[in-house]
């Protein structure tokens, strides 16, 4: 007797599918990224990455990303927690608003960024009288950033909270735990797996963001340049293996990303048989 | 410590959870909450933990003795409180789990780590569970758990023990040793325990009294066995036990049912009558003030008693009788045999209101 869709014909095709497109599409160009970084020789990738400016790019990329980080993480464990804990009017609607940035092109809530923030926009001019600037410079990086990336925290979050519900909690309340010893003792540790998880992704977007970014950056060499814009403008330039060098160290940032998420999930599997 | 609660209504947006509600409970004393799901009995057991705030309107009170709580958040209650699946830290070993009440403490009146693992082995000899000190909840079955969770409640010995269907979860026979343990322990260490159960067998085995509710009202509290013999309202007495139900019509002494006919001491008039299986008694020939004709459809001899289905074309549903295992011996009751029922004693609630009525026949 056969089990249903154990069709050996049809599961051949499947495999072959499978293995030929994630090839063609994923594996190949990763390959292709090394190969163009390295095809002049080490010595070649070596100068263009040790470049000034693509070590100012580097230097700014990991300075955003380690700023959105922390705020995503504390806006995200907020929200999930304000979500799923209590119940008022408009729960649902804030439960969506919370897509939005999925949602919206990054282009467009650039833009919406420059509208706003930008020296003649609404808030912007006004921010402008203290000569504050935060369009072409970091912090209107920063901003389009944590955009772009502040889903990705409470995403993770709420449905595991709201499966796990508040049974432990009122527990350490009934023990007489206080507020914060209540989340620290008891919240905490049974979300920090899904909580690096929303780390990681986060990362990875951050890392990663060109098109909110491009629109708000400004794109100056040395300055307002992170590693996607500077990559696209060597490309542009026709300087081939200095794009390719700067996507390899981009590649490179997103294997690791994925190595720690794929080890996250593999102990989070083994916590499930041997807790 | 005594429990009192003075006029506590709780609604969920617009649902009424729960009527004016007066409780006294007094110290020491182990009280059931029984009722069918939606009676409103957790509601009630957390609005006197503080997990569930009473409404404003009418202003209620929650008394802990002499002590006025309504206000008191849940931490400063010092109540224990069981969690119907236990809640238990799932990330804590057994031992922080029973631990963690303690390490909570402000620095100033928590035990030291020394006194505190001394504690701590105490509660978990008390629960026989000392070898699964560094076990991790999941690898506990459902009865040890719980134990768990009750060490984990007793820890900071509170005065008062509330348990949300503490039972409800765990298989027939982890519950009878647990409930046994659960009074065993009540006595040695003379709390004030609240549980709520919808298990009316429960309730009646291991209270002292028994609240019944239904729709966010107090049916009724009283000791088991009062409530078993004399429940005020028909809710109670169907909830608490399998009915039989008789209805017809009353004429000259004589209440008629199709074929079936009973001598009672009534007004003209419909009735219905109501009687538990032990007061079906099962004769071979119709007696002068009873001729209820019936056929068995269903025997089963498991148990201290005989299970009895029977029916007839007088009756709507199948009644159920219990007979003594003698009884069912000399009848020689089988599958199909007719026999007549006689009531030994029956029960009728005319008007909710006004006390029931409960007659005893002569078996003649």
């Amino acid at each position: 007797m056969q089990r249903i869709g154990d069709a050996p014909r049809v599961r051949r095709l499947l495999v072959f599918l499978a293995v030929a497109l994630s090839t063609l599409f994923l594996l190949l160009p990763l390959v292709a990224i090394f190969a163009q970084a390295f095809a002049q020789g080490v010595g070649v990738f070596w100068t263009n990455v040790s470049n000034e400016y693509t070590v100012a790019a580097i230097g700014l990329t990991l300075f955003i990303a380690l700023l959105t980080i922390p705020v995503c993480l504390v806006f995200g464990v907020a929200l999930a927690w304000l979500v799923t804990r209590f119940r008022f009017p408009g729960r649902r609607v804030l439960q969506t608003l919370i897509d939005i940035p999925f949602a919206v092109s990054p282009v467009v809530a650039g833009l919406i960024y420059l509208l706003l923030y930008g020296r003649t926009g609404w808030l912007g001019s006004w921010l402008d009288q203290y000569d504050i600037q935060l369009m072409f410079a970091w912090p209107g990086i920063l901003m389009v950033t944590i955009f772009v990336t502040c889903p990705f925290v409470a995403r993770e979050l709420i449905p595991l909270m709201q499966a796990q519900g508040s049974r432990e909690e009122e527990a350490a309340v009934t023990l007489g735990a206080p507020g914060w010893t209540v989340f620290r003792r008891v919240t905490l540790p049974n979300i920090r797996w899904a909580l690096l998880y929303g780390v990681i992704l986060t990362n990875a977007r951050a890392v990663g963001e060109f098109g909110a970014v491009s629109v708000v950056s400004g794109a100056i060499r040395g300055q307002t340049n992170t590693l996607p814009l500077h990559l696209e403008q060597l490309y542009q330039d026709y300087n081939t293996v200095g794009a390719f060098a700067s996507a390899s160290l981009l590649a490179f940032i997103a294997l690791l990303t994925l190595v720690a998420k794929a080890s996250l999930e593999w102990r989070a599997a083994r916590r499930e048989v041997h807790p | 410590m005594s429990i009192r609660l003075q006029n506590i209504a709780k609604h969920f947006g617009t649902s009424r959870a729960l009527e004016p509600v007066n409780l006294d409970i007094r110290d020491g004393e182990l009280v059931g909450l029984l009722g069918p799901s939606g009676s409103g009995k957790t509601t009630l057991l957390r609005i006197m933990a503080g997990l569930e705030t009473a409404d404003r309107e009418p202003a209620g009170r929650i008394l802990f003795g002499n002590r006025d709580v309504t206000n008191l958040h849940v931490r400063d209650r010092r109540i224990g409180f069981v969690f119907q699946h236990y809640a238990l830290f799932r990330h804590m070993s057994v031992f922080d789990n029973v631990a963690f009440g303690l390490t909570v403490m402000p620095r100033k009146s928590r035990p030291t780590s020394g006194e505190i693992r001394a504690r701590v082995h105490r509660l978990l000899e008390m629960v026989k569970l000392e070898e699964l000190a560094n076990r991790y909840p999941a690898q506990l079955s459902g009865g040890q758990q719980q134990r768990v969770s009750l060490a984990r409640a007793l820890a900071l010995r509170p005065e008062v023990l509330l348990l949300d269907e503490p039972f409800g979860a765990l298989d027939a026979k982890v519950r009878q040793e647990l409930r046994r343990w659960l009074r065993h322990l009540h006595d040695e260490l003379n709390f004030t325990s609240v549980f709520v159960t919808h298990d009316q067998e429960e309730a009646l085995e291991l209270s002292d009294r028994v609240v019944v509710m239904s729709n966010g009202r107090i049916e009724q509290i009283d000791t088991p066995d009062t409530l078993y013999r004399s429940p005020t309202n028909r809710f109670v007495f169907e909830f608490l036990g399998d009915v039989n139900h008789l209805e017809g019509s009353v004429r000259d002494g004589v209440l008629t049912c199709g074929d079936a006919r009973l001598a009672v001491d009534l007004p003209d008039g419909a009735e219905e009558l109501l009687l538990r299986p032990h007061e079906v008694e099962l004769v071979e020939s119709a007696t002068a003030n009873a001729h209820l004709p019936v056929t068995v459809t269903a025997i089963s001899p498991v148990g201290a008693e005989v299970r009895v289905e029977l029916e007839a074309d007088w009756l709507g549903e199948p009644w159920l009788a219990t007979v003594r295992h003698s009884d069912y011996e000399r009848l020689k009751l089988t599958r199909g045999m007719r026999l007549f029922a006689v009531p030994r004693r029956w029960h009728r609630f005319p008007d909710e209101r006004s006390t029931p009525e409960r007659k005893r026949l002569e078996v003649a």
